[in-house]
């Protein structure tokens, strides 16, 4: 049995679900575009976006490739980014209930965006339901785009790749402006930190083998001191 | 870097990056929500962020280098403060780095 305003609910979750799909599908253009810059082969994009399936983590792999860094340094970065996962997996255990087979199944979507998308769903069931819409359309998307922006990326030569390299740096900025808008919680913490590990990572730069700096950068997350006894800020908020 | 070592940079960084949302699964929450815990990772993204944008724009191997890329990125940071479109901003840094490739 569905009423009218269920089935409008759920139509809603579905559209914001698919249309965030879309939305994200254009940065998975800008990952393959990042990862062929940083030498790998398109099979390599390809598998980061189906295997690793996590945005910053792959941008950040390849940039430290890219770098010059080597393979512990990508790896370390990658993984370092990859623990606010660990966060929104226990935060949507209420509303996934995984059990048996299920569990591992669904923790390969645990991301940025499908939490959010969860979490700000009005009840359990639609919170479900857009989990696993934006989940879909997300990895549909995601990887398809690499694939795009990783051959595009191949065909270009001279002046085009002077225009990718710029490109790069500006996608990275884009992942993090969200974070340093003044609706973020704490927004001037999360500029303080992005600072200084930006300050960090340069200084170092002439010292440490490549790559080495920019998982050196995390100790500016001592700029955002002490926790603070307030309440915790919603997915939703973090993603904002 | 070999073929080989790519593929398990690639395949390790996979492998490790799902066992960390399998763990948010997994464990009782008792673990991972710890203030100090939840500090750190809030802030993370921000630090390893800034330092990309910063190793990214600004260096290669071990040196810093000034290039068309700082310029990219100062466009690509005003147009992102106009809050422009996220493709919109990418071209826009792409042709700022053109430009200075051409002239330079």
């Amino acid at each position: 049995m569905s009423s009218p305003e269920r089935s409008a609910d759920r139509a809603a979750t579905l559209r914001d679900g698919i249309g965030l799909g879309v939305a994200v599908g254009l940065y998975g253009a800008a990952f393959g575009a990042a990862a062929d810059a940083a030498g790998l082969n398109l099979w390599q994009a390809m598998s980061l976006s189906a295997l690793m399936f996590t945005g910053a983590s792959q941008f950040a792999l390849v940039g430290v490739l890219g770098a010059g860094g080597g393979a512990l340094a990508a790896v370390g970065s990658a993984l370092l980014l990859g623990t606010r996962n660990t966060v929104y997996g226990v935060r949507l255990v209420p509303l996934l209930r995984p059990t048996g087979i299920r569990r591992p199944g669904l923790a390969h979507w645990v991301i940025d965006e499908t939490t959010a998308m969860s979490l700000a769903a009005p009840n359990r069931a639609l919170g479900r339901l857009a989990f696993l819409v934006t989940g879909a359309s997300i990895y549909l998307m995601w990887n398809a785009m690499t694939a795009v922006g990783a051959l595009g990326a191949a065909a270009l030569g001279g002046t085009a790749r002077a225009a990718l390299d710029a490109v790069v740096p500006a996608a990275f900025l884009a992942l993090l402006w969200p974070r340093l808008r003044r609706s973020f919680p704490e927004a001037a913490v999360q500029r303080r930190v992005a600072l200084g590990g930006a300050v960090v990572a340069l200084a170092l730069t002439p010292f440490v083998p490549a790559g080495v700096q920019v998982i050196a950068a995390v100790v500016a997350v001592a700029l955002a001191g002490r926790p603070r006894a307030t309440e915790r800020p919603t997915a939703a908020e973090e993603m904002a | 870097m070999s073929g080989t070592v790519l593929w398990a940079t690639v395949l390790g960084g996979s492998l490790g990056c799902y066992l960390l949302k399998l763990a948010g699964l997994s464990v009782p929450a008792a673990w991972v929500e710890q203030p100090w815990v939840a500090r750190v990772v809030d802030f993370v993204p921000a630090a390893l962020l800034g330092a990309l944008v910063a190793v990214q724009a600004a260096t290669t191997g071990q040196q810093l280098v000034l290039d068309g890329r700082l310029v990219g990125l100062a466009v690509a940071a005003l147009a992102l403060a106009l809050r422009a479109p996220f493709i919109v901003v990418l071209l826009l840094a792409g042709a700022a780095g053109a430009l200075v490739h051409v002239l330079a």
